[in-house]
């Protein structure tokens, strides 16, 4: 069944904001269940409107989503958030509650899952991500890479199918990032990240496409897409300094 | 907003009595204390005397209270003037012509207010933020206040701290926020914070709604708290009540 329906289909989508700027020009892209791909690209470019579009929170453009089969629309919201789980850029967006344990259970109660069910399922949580002694403590007193951390465990009580990562990488230092990797490569789950850390990307996801003006421009192994550096050039994408792949 | 500006932990009985309890008691109080005639000054004495009780089985210090409770200076300010600005007759005090309305209105405004902030401050001590939410939603207030208000309590953090990094940065770039003429960078200082936590306000919604938000925050569910704890709680406001109604009996 897995076979038939790909863990997530983005069939030509399209939107424009409000004041006319087009984020969305032709989507297409096709992500099998286990896969990990990163979605890159120059600031702008249309990343963060298409991980909004896979839950639901931006639509009523062109063309269509489907979620394990599960189409995007009204009437399948509350399923498509739970199967799709999304960390967004600013831990500080994401986490509002005053202790940790509850910003964790906020997703679960939301879904329904029952309350004797709810006390493993957080733990169970920030343990995956090594926070479990934090649990009482306030978000707004943790690191930058522990609030991370904290912000994956939030979707991970969720038990999504597929996990949606908004520049996982960026404000954390050189520890905390390789603690994340570290995490996000021991969970078992379909991935989708967004990223302009082009070294991150090579490190977690086997695949990459690469999205400019609202397109994709580019798919195949991250490795090859890296080490093509006029198609890197000519999207305003490079390696960091000293970095080679060929 | 820090927890520990107003919320002393602890493990007293009044710490543990449930925050439904013991907002109804303190708003009870408050009420109270409000409806007694000012003549009767004993009633706010003896007020005063249930509350301090109140501080001595939580285990809070006076100190505590005092401290918190310069907030009410300005209405003393104000009250204190009364006196001297108030018509009708006038009695003498001391040498100095004080009207007898104006004193009578000033006492009012002092002791009342006074005793209301008290048991505010109590209330806050004794009760950790998050719970004294948790009981207005248990006390049926409206879902969209209390949602708004913890939101308030977890952000109000998030924008001091980002008020601090915004004001170091002037001041590293040479403003000196002591002068006067140097507010227009302050107030426009406050007006991009004002932008920005719009913007954020947004995207938390959008994060919010990515984790199946509907409308409502979801509450664990707690065991009603008995009569006995019911009647343990609101005890200091049935006190308060009394003497307000032997005040207004005599009086």
């Amino acid at each position: 069944m897995g076979d038939v329906n790909p863990a997530l289909l983005v069939k030509d989508l399209e939107y424009a904001y409000p004041d006319g700027h087009r984020a969305l020009a032709g989507i297409d892209l096709r992500v099998e269940p286990g896969e990990r791909i990163a979605v890159l690209g120059p600031n702008g470019a249309g990343k963060t409107t298409l991980t909004l579009h896979l839950v639901g929170v931006l639509g009523g453009g062109g063309g269509r989503v489907e979620v394990s089969g599960l189409p995007v629309d009204q009437r399948n919201l509350r399923e498509v958030r739970r199967r799709v789980g999304v960390v967004f850029q600013d831990p500080d967006d994401q986490l509002f509650m005053p202790t940790v344990a509850e910003d964790v259970a906020f997703g679960p109660r939301n879904f329904g899952v029952p309350e004797p069910e709810l006390r493993p399922r957080v733990r169970a949580a920030l343990d995956a991500v090594g926070m479990a002694a934090h649990a009482e403590r306030s978000p707004m007193h943790l690191s930058a890479g522990q609030r991370r951390r904290v912000a994956l465990a939030t979707v991970l009580a969720c038990d999504p199918e597929i996990l949606v990562l908004d520049e996982p990488s960026s404000n954390l230092e050189p520890v905390a990032r390789r603690e994340l990797a570290e995490v996000l490569l021991s969970l078992d789950r379909t991935m989708l990240m967004v990223s302009h850390d082009l070294p991150y990307a090579l490190q977690l996801c086997p695949r990459s496409v690469l999205v400019d003006g609202g397109r994709i421009v580019a798919d195949g192994p991250t490795r090859e897409l890296l080490a093509d550096s006029a198609l890197l050039a000519a999207h305003r994408l490079e390696l960091p300094w000293g970095f080679r792949l060929d | 907003m820090s927890a520990s500006v107003l919320y002393r932990p602890g493990d007293s009985v009044v710490h543990r009595l449930p925050a439904h309890v013991k907002i109804v008691a303190a708003f009870a109080a408050v009420l109270g204390v409000v409806a007694t005639p000012r003549e009767a000054a004993w009633a706010f004495g003896a007020d005063l005397v249930v509350v301090v009780a109140v501080w001595a089985v939580a285990g809070v210090p006076v100190g505590w209270f005092a401290r918190r409770a310069v907030i009410e200076i300005p209405f003393v300010l104000f009250a204190v003037l009364l006196p001297f600005v108030g018509g009708g007759p006038r009695t003498d005090v001391l040498g100095v012509s004080v009207s007898v309305e104006g004193s009578l209105a000033g006492w009012n405004i002092v002791a009342k207010g006074t005793l209301g902030v008290l048991i505010s401050l109590t209330l806050a001590a004794t009760t950790h933020p998050r719970d004294l939410l948790a009981g207005l939603r248990r006390l049926r207030v409206p879902p969209l206040v209390t949602t708004i208000a913890s939101l308030m309590l977890r952000y109000v953090e998030v924008i001091v701290a980002e008020a601090r990094r915004m004001r170091l940065a002037r001041l590293c770039r040479g403003d000196d926020s002591r002068f006067l003429w140097q507010a227009a960078a302050v107030a426009r200082g406050i007006g991009v914070l004002f932008l920005r936590s719009y913007e954020r306000g947004e995207r938390v919604h959008l994060a919010m709604l990515a984790r199946g938000w509907t409308g409502t925050m979801p509450a664990p569910p707690a065991a009603p708290p008995g009569a006995a704890r019911w009647l343990a709680g609101v005890s200091p406001a049935v006190l308060v009540a009394a003497g307000c109604g032997v005040a207004l009996w005599v009086t």
